[in-house]
């Protein structure tokens, strides 16, 4: 493995500041299990003779907008420009190990402590200012890459001149004073993205434009559904075409031309037989097996007396609710380039695990990780998608084999057939009302889907709230499908769940849906963003259904809370659904780059509608029959409402996520809004034409 | 089965000899090493690819090469004006009209035929025109206010 020592041979000289991200705080909530993260070295900082700064970390670009927020971070710390800050993200040679990009961290983990380690770098800046200048430190101030003397402000010297031969290396101890949140001019500020430029001209370089002499394109044979087992090739035809080589390497059989078009017509003329499964469930049965075979369910929290709260409550109702399994679909495919040079193999992957990725690769070819360097140019979306990373390993073991170098980039079908899918999940609710109409008690069992966000936001004095399995530790082996994070894992349905029988009770209760949450909520941050979409919302919610199409829901994600208000329109007939317009506020605590923050919020709100209405995988034994956008329909122009987004400001709480919250209630405000246009509750999602039409008949 | 192909890439003459059954889209990436142009489907339903060829928005992974002869096709490299960039572009970065920047080429270029075609568009008639984009990130709204803002300016440059 790659060593502290390694990071500061290739630093060269300047100033270095080492730094640690703790994660104990999301390690001690289980919202992921992270082994061997190490504690001494997760990034660094340098600062250069020539007066730039570079950030070295293993955070990816995906679209979150790290290549914008960090410098920000940065820049204020540091007193120098925001054009002088060069993030190097994602490259396994030059950065410290870090366990990945997801889970809305890169802000919330990483920010606190490489403001840390900047306010480090600029105590030792102001240190060899008072040398160079012969002014006392408390004399000195720093702007704009220098060091200045207060009461003469025309003296200076610029950091790139006191670093000039110099090579200072620290660890954080956090005693250097931070800068004052209440002065800072750069984080905070809306700022537009450093990587807008690249992207509209084209130059912005992802993995599979990545072009060097000799490459050449693999198409890999692929079997019609997973469990298949391959009886037989044959592969002389395609050999027999022009420029194209046939690699094989047990079930590998690849097809390798300079043209990746070419690869793939050749590909069509391999011929194989293939044994497919005769058994195994479908989109359908999936819920009786997932229903039937359940793991030991842990506790996600649990108070007060459940059993003499049920026994004592009114309207007692009991739902079972069911979603299905959902792709990443990221509009960039999985994508790699693999180049062996001398003993090392260097991999240009659309990863968001750069790390993991490198000991992945090095396990397959049986090398040792250090002859593995990873590179992540620019990610064309994540969402948790690209934390599975087997187009990386088929291209480096293509690279070895074919003694080239070779893309492997995923055709649309691959990518369905290949992802690790939002799992399908069951969630049984039980709640009913006390004498003032309160929840009395909340029975909350979250099966196959994940524990994340299932502790209410409410004061329920009687709950109970479990999750078993789900998309990560044994969960996978129970479904039938490959499963991992998506977007907000395991949020999405727990607040869908939540919210939904939230608006069943409050309709027990006779009460608008605002007013119930309001008296169930004793948590003031929750009661002020809650009031603030209101407000901006201007409608008053009546008892639902009020036949007006107007829906609210509440959401507490990764540290931040979340409240929308949305109004449909349901065609009856049709059973489609035309959201007219969301309005969603959130507080996440101080907030680095306000315009980042809104267009992850807007982005989140509209990918959301996909799987609130119509994203579902359709599958029977192990084939995958989604197979590109036209059987699989994510959020198009036509469908994306009038969106307004509030920030509620708490500038006192550090950077919580922002990348997932608002994702996370858009399943939940759509189906209380179609509640209340159409009185009738949907228990599915997605909450398609056909299931609308279904659930108004049944009514 | 390679025939020559003649046509015009932004503003430059391309003669190639090419199987004419290819298409556009990896002539462009692989032959030309025009890398701004993605694959995002292969099958004319996510708009990644899109181009102008004699000024129209066209899906390049379904062009196929033997179409091309003597046209004049543009990519997203083709737009900016040396260091200036396309009003387009522009209002795209200006809004932050996206995110991960895959789906941007693709979304830049429809707007760009879009507004070829109608320079003063409604939003409702920006909604129908980039209908066929796909936009995972969810950039939308952004989107929608970039192509307004182009058009506008771009209706300025021409007065």
């Amino acid at each position: 493995m790659t060593t502290r020592r390694n990071f500061l041979k290739i630093a060269g000289s300047g100033i270095i500041v080492l730094f640690t991200v703790d994660i104990s705080e999301m390690l001690a909530k289980r919202t992921m299990q992270v082994r061997g993260y190490p504690t001494d070295l997760n990034s660094y900082l340098r600062i250069g003779e020539d007066g730039r700064v570079s950030l070295f970390t293993g955070k990816v670009e995906m679209g979150q907008g790290v290549f914008t927020s960090l410098p920000q971070m940065l820049a204020e710390e540091l007193d120098v420009a925001l054009t002088s800050v060069d993030p190097v993200l994602g490259d396994t040679d030059l950065c410290p190990w870090d366990m990945g990009t997801f889970g809305s961290m890169s802000t919330r983990f990483f920010g606190p402590p490489m403001r840390k380690a900047a306010a480090e770098a600029r105590a030792i800046l102001v240190e060899l200012g008072s040398e160079h200048l012969g002014v006392p430190a408390e004399g000195l101030g720093t702007r704009d890459g220098a060091v200045y003397v207060k009461a003469e402000p025309s003296r200076s010297v610029t950091y790139g001149a006191l670093v000039q031969g110099k090579r200072i290396e620290r660890t954080v101890d956090g005693t250097a004073p931070t800068q004052k949140q209440s002065e800072y001019t750069v984080s905070g500020v809306a700022t537009t993205r450093l990587d807008g430029a690249l992207k509209v001209t084209g130059k912005a370089k992802y993995s599979a434009d990545l072009r060097m002499p000799g490459l050449m394109y693999a198409k890999l044979l692929r079997s019609p559904a997973h469990g298949s087992t391959l009886l037989d090739v044959d592969t002389t035809e395609a050999e027999a075409m022009d420029g194209v080589r046939v690699v094989r390497d047990g079930d590998l059989v690849a097809v390798l031309h300079e043209a990746p078009d070419l690869a793939e017509l050749a590909l069509a003329e391999v011929r194989a037989r293939w044994q497919e499964p005769t058994e195994g469930v479908d989109s359908e049965t999936v819920f009786d097996k997932l229903l039937a075979d359940v793991p030991e369910a842990q506790v996600v929290t649990e108070g007060g007396d459940l059993a003499t709260a049920r026994a004592g409550a009114t309207d007692v109702t009991e739902t079972l609710y069911r979603a299905r399994y959902v792709a990443h679909s990221a509009m960039e495919p999985h994508a790699a380039v693999a180049q062996v040079e001398g003993d090392r193999i260097t991999v240009w992957a659309s990863t968001q695990t750069p790390f993991p990725l490198q000991r992945q690769v090095a396990q397959a070819l049986g090398w040792e990780p250090d002859r593995v360097r990873v590179i992540t140019p620019f990610v064309g979306g994540g969402f948790g998608g690209k934390t599975f990373n087997l187009q990386a390993v088929e291209a480096a073991r293509l690279a070895v084999l074919a003694k080239a170098p070779v893309n492997v980039t995923w055709s649309r079908r691959e990518e369905f057939f290949f992802d690790t899918f939002r799992p399908a999940t069951l969630v049984r609710v039980s709640a009913g009302l006390d004498a003032d109409k309160r929840v009395a008690f909340w029975d909350f069992a979250n099966m196959h889907g994940g524990n994340r966000s299932a502790e209410p936001c409410y004061h329920f004095p009687n709950h109970r709230v479990t999750a078993a399995g789900g998309w990560g530790g044994r969960g996978p082996a129970y479904h039938p499908l490959a499963v991992g994070a998506w977007r907000g894992p395991g949020a999405n349905v727990n607040i869908w769940a939540m919210e939904a029988h939230m608006d069943e009770m409050a309709r027990a209760a006779g009460m608008s849906p605002v007013d119930f949450r309001m008296a169930n909520l004793t948590d003031e941050r929750m009661k002020r963003v809650l009031r603030t979409a209101a407000d901006q919302f201007g409608h008053p919610l009546a008892p639902a259904p009020s036949g007006k199409g107007y829906g609210v829901a509440l959401a507490t994600d990764a540290g931040t809370f979340v409240a929308a208000f949305a109004e449909v329109e349901v065609n009856r007939d049709r059973g489609t659904v035309q959201v007219k317009r969301i309005v969603c506020a959130q507080d996440m605590g101080e907030i680095v780059n306000p315009e980042g923050a809104k267009i992850q919020m807007e982005g989140c709100l509209t990918m959301g509608l996909g799987y609130a209405l119509t994203e579902e995988i359709q599958f029977d034994k192990g084939a995958i029959f989604n197979e590109n956008f036209d059987s699989y329909t994510i959020p198009r122009f036509s469908w994306v409402p009038k969106i307004e987004v509030l920030l509620v400001e708490n500038p006192e709480l550090p950077p919580q996520g922002g990348g997932e919250p608002a994702i996370v209630a858009v399943g939940a405000v759509l189906c209380n809004a179609i509640h209340d246009a159409i009185g009738v509750r949907l228990t599915e999602l997605p909450m398609t034409p056909g299931r609308i039409r279904a659930a108004l008949a049944a009514q | 089965m390679r025939r020559f192909v003649s046509f015009f890439v932004n503003g430059k003459p391309v003669d190639l000899e090419v199987d004419p059954r290819r298409r556009l889209l990896w002539v462009l990436r692989t032959e030309l090493g025009l890398t701004g142009t993605k694959y995002g489907c292969g099958e004319q339903h996510c708009g990644a690819c899109t181009v102008l060829i004699d000024g129209s928005a066209a899906l390049a992974c379904g062009v196929r090469m033997s179409s091309v002869s003597g046209k004049e096709v543009t990519t997203v490299e083709g737009l900016a004006d040396g260091d200036r960039l396309h009003p387009v572009q522009q209002a795209f970065a200006d809004h932050d009209a996206l995110q991960c920047g895959f789906c941007t080429p693709g979304l830049v270029m429809g707007a760009v035929g879009l507004l070829g075609r109608n320079p003063s568009p409604d939003e409702d008639e920006i909604r129908e025109g980039l209908e066929r984009h796909l936009c995972r990130c969810g950039t939308h709204v952004r989107v929608l206010q970039a192509v307004q803002t182009a058009s506008r300016v771009m209706r300025e440059e021409d007065r």
